[in-house]
């Protein structure tokens, strides 16, 4: 090594003046810039950085031997593990799928009334059932399934469909007005009748869960021609063609004479989506079994 | 801006503006309604509003004693400091706002432009380029000036690129609220907008270089090697994430060139260099300026600043791949985004340490100066936010941290705890000497401002690593029925708590920023014209 004579050469040196600062909190000199008042520090390269980075890179080194890390054109290195992550999360699926059909799959074709009595599998199905209802119901029909202004209340005894779980189950699998298989109910427009005819069509069917809807009244008949058909006479309801009864609380859209002008000149296609395609066969009629039990399990 | 230009100059930007207006009434006729329309008109008027400034103007006689040769120009970084604070104000309010809607969902309004989905990129444009990039643009000024000791290449440059910048940043916000996205995170502006960046990005490097050109030292600081990272790479970025097809020439609509897993591939290239280059590598480069200038103290280590340096420009390219573990990208591009990640970690903590290695001896003036405080909180922010984000990288935990609001708080530990606690260290350098005095108008605010943004951001950054968490263990919990143990909406409810104590730390955040801006305006209205002893001279320039 050759001894540096030349002031100006040495590490820290002015490049003018050839004299080196030293600071005095440090001891180090400074590489000899100067911005403004900013100066540098000719510290040496600290050892653990030096050891920091080549940890990382053994890190990363070993990493792409053992896992797929590099292109190699069309291909790339699959790495020693071999591993591929779409195999993987099958693999992870299927694990916990093979623990939940051990009691799930008896829900593929059930006897519900014979399930109800198994205590051991009431207690495993019941809070996976409630977790798919949470996921999957209570957007539409609330947390504990109470409904709302446009979607049914399940926790009561008033069912449009029928509250029996294979019923049940029919509906979640196939919806209403969902698709071309699905359950079909429609309530029609009646804008064509008078706005004298609908109003006092509305005053008549809000007066009907009081039971003070005057029965041979020209609103009666107005009744009788348009509306029995599907609600039934007297209004109790046409089960089965999802016509909901007039007499109780189960209508969806609320029942006073404004919300009946309204449906009565709108009309009311509601929709309950399909779960066929969403839910398997065996979730499906734990959902319904769950379902059709809220209005038990209501305090 | 008027009072530095010179008749010629003045003619030139009078010539601009009249540009600028008729090019925003040729898009307002041509757009007839709609988004496009509207950021026509907005054009329009302020290239009116220009042409009215500058024709005023245009032949009175420069005023007696504008010496421009002997001192820099920091007209520019004067009106980019009061964009910062304004878009501070829109962008942390509309934050605080929406952080409010999540604990209180029903307090939103039942307009469109009041939804949360419009207003939430509100926030992240109006702090990420509002507030954000202002203060990059302004403080690089002022540090290229005095680093080069040279006076910034021309007068009018950097008006248009401020202007022009904030009228990105005003067409974008207004077009969210108007319902206009490119569904691209951080990338949300249309095709027009993003058209004009490039324009007004072009204009700002060649100014850089320009300046630098001229400059009176030998070597270029290492501030200005940050800057210039962050200006060229962010132009890189944003060219090739935002190549899109305009439905029509005369509507705001237009769809990406990008499809798929190669689309989501690029946007996260952009999006992680977005944080890598525009919040990080710029603000590195303020940080080397103002912590050495305002502590007293040479930087600890020129060496580390070098590994820095390149290791971070080099590295942090190949990371952006890790927003996208366990998704349909390949999984060796995960892998490389994994791995580059880590190995990122050593040159950010490089700089983390080196800035607060080189408080050494000047610790005194960290406990007694909150303005320094404030940049050596700066510091440790940007340390652990850097070490969160390389461990968050890694695959296993990203499967816990992913989708949570842990990378909520992963980004406000950078973006409250690092960028903005910068931003307001350098604020506080700059205004008094803008203002040409010794110090803020009122220095026990400045204070009060640091200890509500630190107490705000460690509300706000632990409230979401709980949430993060336990969002992360809810969603992965099955039970020994092979059930899921909790279902998403239990997920949502668990998080009432934290949603509110984010809201209460953004909101002395905010406190703290409404502080600084009153602070600002107070010290800016008491302004002297008077060189103040410790700025750098000028080095004598050549006739412009």
């Amino acid at each position: 090594m050759t001894r540096i004579s030349d002031p100006h050469a040495l590490p820290g040196a002015d490049p003018h003046t050839g004299n080196r600062r030293i600071d005095p909190v440090t001891g180090y000199d400074t590489t000899g810039h100067d911005w403004g008042g900013i100066q540098e520090l000719n510290t040496p390269f600290p050892k653990i950085a030096t050891i920091a980075l080549l940890l990382t890179f053994l890190y990363s080194v070993v990493t792409w031997v053992l896992l797929p890390a590099w292109p190699t054109g069309r291909d790339y290195t699959r790495g020693l593990w071999g591993l591929d992550q779409g195999r993987m999360a099958r693999d992870g699926f299927q694990a916990v799928d093979a623990v939940r059909q051990g009691w799930l799959s008896r829900f593929i074709d059930p006897d519900f009334a014979a399930l109800a009595s198994d205590d051991l599998l009431m207690a495993q199905a019941m809070p996976a059932a409630a977790r798919l209802f949470a996921d999957n119901c209570a957007a539409c029909h609330g947390t504990s399934g109470s409904g709302g202004p446009g979607f049914p209340a399940l926790d009561d005894a008033d069912w449009l469909w029928g509250g029996e779980p294979e019923i049940v189950a029919e509906t979640i699998a196939l919806g209403i007005n969902a698709a071309d298989d699905s359950r079909v109910a429609e309530m029609p427009v009646f804008d064509w009748l008078e706005p004298a005819d609908r109003q006092a069509l509305a005053a008549y069917v809000a007066g009907l869960p009081q039971g003070n809807a005057p029965a041979d009244s020209p609103a009666a008949t107005l009744f009788a021609e348009n509306c029995a058909a599907c609600h039934g006479d007297g209004g109790t309801g046409g089960l089965l063609a999802g016509a909901p009864s007039l007499t109780d609380h189960s209508v969806l859209y609320g029942q006073d004479e404004a919300a009946i002008l309204s449906t009565l000149r709108h009309g009311r296609r509601g929709i309950m989506p399909a779960w066929s395609q969403r839910l398997s066969p065996a979730e499906i009629n734990l959902l319904a079994f769950y379902v059709s039990a809220l209005p038990e399990a209501k305090p | 801006m008027q009072a530095s230009l010179t008749t010629a100059e003045r003619q030139i930007g009078t010539g601009l503006a009249v540009t600028l207006a008729l090019g925003g009434l040729v898009m307002a006729a041509a757009a007839r309604h709609g988004v496009m329309a509207v950021h026509g008109a907005m054009a329009l008027a302020l290239g009116l509003g220009l042409v009215f400034r500058l024709g005023a103007v245009l032949y009175d006689v420069a005023p007696a004693g504008l010496d421009r040769a002997s001192r820099y120009d920091d007209g520019p970084t004067r009106f980019g400091i009061w964009m910062t604070l304004t878009w501070a104000m829109i962008g942390m309010v509309a934050g605080v706002w929406v952080a409010t809607l999540l604990y209180w969902p029903e307090a939103t309004p039942p307009w469109p432009a009041t939804s949360f989905g419009r207003l939430r990129p509100v926030h992240t444009t109006g702090i990420i380029f509002g507030f954000g990039g202002n203060a990059l643009i302004a403080t690089s000024f002022w540090v290229l000036q005095r680093t080069s000791r040279a006076r910034l290449a021309d007068a009018l440059s950097p008006w248009v690129v401020l202007i022009g910048y904030n009228l990105f940043c005003a067409w974008a916000v207004t077009g969210y609220l108007m319902g206009t996205t490119q569904s691209k995170e951080y990338a949300e502006a249309e095709w027009y907008a993003d058209l004009w960046l490039v324009v007004v990005w072009v204009i700002y490097f060649t100014l850089y270089l320009r300046t630098l050109a001229r400059r009176a030292e030998p070597h270029i600081y290492v501030a200005n090697w940050y800057y210039m990272a962050f200006i060229l790479v962010v132009a890189m970025l944003h060219v090739v994430n935002n190549i899109a097809l305009p439905v029509s020439w005369a509507g705001a609509k237009s769809y990406t060139v990008w499809s798929g897993v190669q689309d989501a591939m690029i946007q996260w290239w952009y999006g992680h260099n977005a944080v890598a280059f525009f919040l990080t590598a710029g603000f590195l480069g303020m940080l080397y300026y103002f912590l050495p200038v305002r502590s007293g103290r040479p930087i600890w280590s020129y060496r580390l600043s070098i590994l820095s340096f390149w290791g971070i420009v080099f590295f942090y390219i190949w990371v952006g791949s890790h927003h996208l573990h366990y998704t349909a990208l390949p999984y060796w591009v995960q892998t490389l985004g994994m791995t580059f990640s880590v190995m990122l970690l050593v040159p950010s903590w490089a700089s983390a340490g080196n800035a607060i290695a080189t408080l050494n001896g000047a610790w005194g003036r960290v406990r007694d100066d909150a303005t320094l405080r404030f940049m050596f909180v700066a510091a440790v922010f940007y340390g652990l936010s850097t070490f969160e984000g390389s461990f968050l990288a890694i695959r296993p935990v990203n499967s816990l941290s992913h989708y949570t609001d842990w990378t909520v708080g992963h980004v406000h530990s950078g973006t409250l705890g690092w960028v903005a606690m910068i931003i307001f260290g350098a604020i506080y350098s700059i205004v008094p000497q803008l203002a040409g005095r010794e110090a803020m108008a009122w220095p026990k605010a400045v204070e009060w401002h640091f200890w509500l943004a630190v107490l705000g951001t460690l509300v706000y950054v632990i409230a979401m690593w709980n949430a993060g968490i336990t969002q992360g263990l809810m969603w992965r919990a099955y039970d020994a029925n092979g059930a899921l143990s909790y279902s998403f909406l239990q997920s949502v409810q668990a998080m009432a708590p934290y949603y509110l104590l984010r809201a209460i730390g953004g909101a002395m955040f905010l406190g703290g920023a409404v502080l600084c801006t009153l602070n600002c305006r107070a010290t800016l209205r008491q302004s002297r014209t008077r060189d103040l002893a410790h700025d750098r001279p000028l080095a004598a320039q050549p006739a412009e």
